[in-house]
């Protein structure tokens, strides 16, 4: 790493005065024993030593912008810059959020769009923007749902069923909210195993949860009957909606009988995701659900919006956060809707799922294994290196670092669990033909190196600022604090 | 090809279980166990006097790939653990079926460890992974 710390190039005393507030604070209203009695241990650095770091750091990122980045079951697809510009309005940003009603009908106009455009692709009744993430979604969703069998007096629901193959965030949802997580296992052809699922689901089910599309990137054959079998037990459907770039507008969740859907916005409707957000969860409900939803939600009463509030749903499961939700992210997801319009949702999904069903038919054409070589693919899929481990101890981690060489970020690996050296790749609807093709060469040339020079491939990446890092050390020896040296 | 010690019981979840002169049993994972997590860089043992329940989730291993659960094979409960194993988590992976072991426990029922597989029977089960 040629970019030395900021805290390595510190000198005491130097600052930029120039962006600094220069007034003295007033600390009076903190009590003196809870004020810290040392100064943070903050770097010293000039204005220019500051920016050009953050450049010179930014320059070394693997970006969407930069690289293709095929990151299964991640949706990291291009935001288009026009949403970006639009949200960043200065009559959108200057908005406060306390401020009445009646001076913020444009936003509230685009809200109540955003929510009405959400449930005609989904097929949902109604649709909740406050979540602030996915993980916020989830906890509305299996919150709505233990609300809706409590308010039928129906106390003994505490199970969530999750197949195998749903994303690892479904089982910690539901256990964070109390509920016991029963796991379904998956068949060999990626379905879930519906005579297992019959075995397990009874009076004490509260719901399941899928994704479907699976993280295996097949879409679940059975759901209608799925949905049957878990609804004639009293339980409800979660759907997942991690992987809703694959069918966007073509299936709708609510016409498979789920009953509440979590939408990653930030993933499928243009907001750059990865680091940490901001996120923008919202929730569809079926009509048994819709009183539970969480507030704010935005109404129209004759030709005013208007908030709707615990007066409006009692029974709502209350506020996720201070005020709506990421406000800037809701207003990319509704300008990107209003870019596309309903034709080209459906062929967001078409290309997603043709990219994916290219790539995949091309990898196997050059011997490449994939998980499930006799299922369509949907926006991603699944390659398993199993053979190449065994033949020539080529591991997932090393393809997915000597790729950095060639200019593409690594897919996801070892997720899902259950394929050994699984490579998930999902190229995206935004990604042309010519690049896919480089991305084919690129995993052959590698694996035909390997043939010959594994110690090559397993000295990779060469051409990145950091070579190949001990990732095992990194996460037994914990170093996560800037100690100076000893002067 | 992994090692399966012949005087070991295991479980399909791939915990062996090796039943004591005094009639408690040492519970670990198997080499296959490990050697499909990789390196290990955390493990979690439940602690002495623990009553666990047949395949009850009460353990975790964690390597850079996954965290994992480990079950108990039969029900009983928790006499000792492994706690060389909470500095050096690399000893399950070196060595899973001596210095790797995780707990010690009384069985509610030795006959329980009739139900669990013989050396042969899981090596047959590791082939159709």
């Amino acid at each position: 790493m040629t970019e030395k710390l900021l805290f390595e190039v510190s000198r005491a005393g130097r600052a930029a005065f120039a962006q600094a507030p220069g007034v003295e604070i007033d600390l009076s209203a903190i009590p003196e024993s809870l004020r810290r009695k040392d100064k943070p241990q903050l770097p010293e650095v000039s204005e220019m030593q500051a920016v050009r770091h953050f450049t010179r750091l930014s320059q070394l990122n693997f970006s969407i912008d930069t690289h293709f980045y095929p990151l299964g079951s991640c949706t990291m697809k291009y935001n288009p810059r026009a949403c970006n510009k639009l949200a960043m309005l200065p009559q959108f940003l200057s908005r406060h959020p306390l401020a009445p009603e009646s001076h913020s009908q444009g936003f509230l106009a685009c809200m109540y769009d955003l929510q009405d455009i959400l449930k005609n692709v989904t097929g949902m009744a109604a649709v909740s923007l406050t979540p602030m993430a996915g993980a916020q979604g989830e906890f509305a969703g299996v919150s709505m749902i233990q609300a809706y069998h409590k308010a039928r007096g129906d106390l003994e629901r505490t199970e969530i069923l999750v197949p195998d193959a749903a994303h690892g965030t479904n089982p910690a949802t539901a256990a964070m909210l109390g509920c016991t997580v029963r796991e379904i296992p998956t068949n060999a052809d990626g379905d879930v195993d519906v005579d297992a699922l019959k075995a397990v689901v009874g009076p004490k089910t509260a719901g399941i949860m899928l994704t479907n599309p699976s993280t295996f990137g097949v879409f679940e054959r059975r759901i209608k009957e799925i949905a049957g079998i878990v609804h004639d037990a009293g339980g409800l459907l979660y759907y997942d909606g991690a992987n809703l770039n694959a069918i966007l507008g073509k299936v709708r969740p609510g016409d498979m009988g789920f009953d509440v859907i979590h939408m990653n916005l930030h993933k499928t409707f243009s907001t750059p995701h990865g680091g940490g957000g901001p996120g923008a969860g919202a929730v569809g409900v079926s009509e048994r659900l819709k009183p539970f939803m969480p507030i704010p939600v935005v109404g129209k009463d004759g030709d005013r919006y208007r908030w709707l509030t615990e007066q409006d749903l009692p029974q709502t499961i209350g506020r996720l956060s201070a005020w709506m939700g990421n406000a800037g992210v809701l207003l990319r997801a509704y300008i990107y809707a209003r870019m596309l319009g309903r034709e080209g949702m459906h062929r967001v999904a078409e290309f997603a799922t043709l990219n994916a069903n290219y790539l995949a038919a091309r990898l196997a054409e050059k011997g490449f294994d994939l998980a499930f070589p006799k299922r369509r693919a949907s926006h991603e899929f699944i390659v398993t290196l199993k053979k190449q481990k065994q033949e020539i101890e080529l591991t997932a981690t090393d393809v997915a670092k000597r790729l950095l060489d060639h200019g593409f970020h690594a897919p996801t690996v070892y997720f899902p669990l259950l394929v050994p050296e699984c490579l998930l790749i999902e190229p995206t609807e935004s990604e042309d033909r010519e690049t896919l093709d480089a991305f084919v060469d690129a995993l052959a040339a590698i694996w035909d190196e390997a043939k010959t020079d594994i110690a090559k491939v397993k000295g990779a990446p060469y051409t990145m600022p950091v070579r190949r890092l001990d990732d095992v050390r990194a996460a037994r020896q914990l170093d996560l604090r800037y100690v100076p040296p000893a002067a | 090809m992994s090692k399966v010690p012949a005087e070991l019981k295991y479980a399909k979840s791939h915990e062996w279980v090796k039943l004591e002169s005094d009639g408690s049993v040492t519970v670990g994972i198997t080499d296959f166990a490990q050697g499909s997590l990789g390196d290990l860089v955390f493990v979690e043992t439940p602690a002495a006097g623990r009553k666990l329940g047949k395949e009850e989730s009460c353990a975790v291993v964690e390597s850079v790939k996954a965290a994992s659960d480990v079950y108990a094979p039969i029900a009983g409960e928790v006499t000792a653990n492994n706690a060389a194993l909470g500095d050096s988590p690399e000893i399950l992976n070196s060595d899973p079926y001596e210095g790797g072991w995780m707990w010690k426990m009384k069985p509610d029922n030795v006959a329980d460890l009739d139900g669990l597989l013989d050396a042969a029977a899981y090596e047959d089960f590791l082939k159709t992974l």
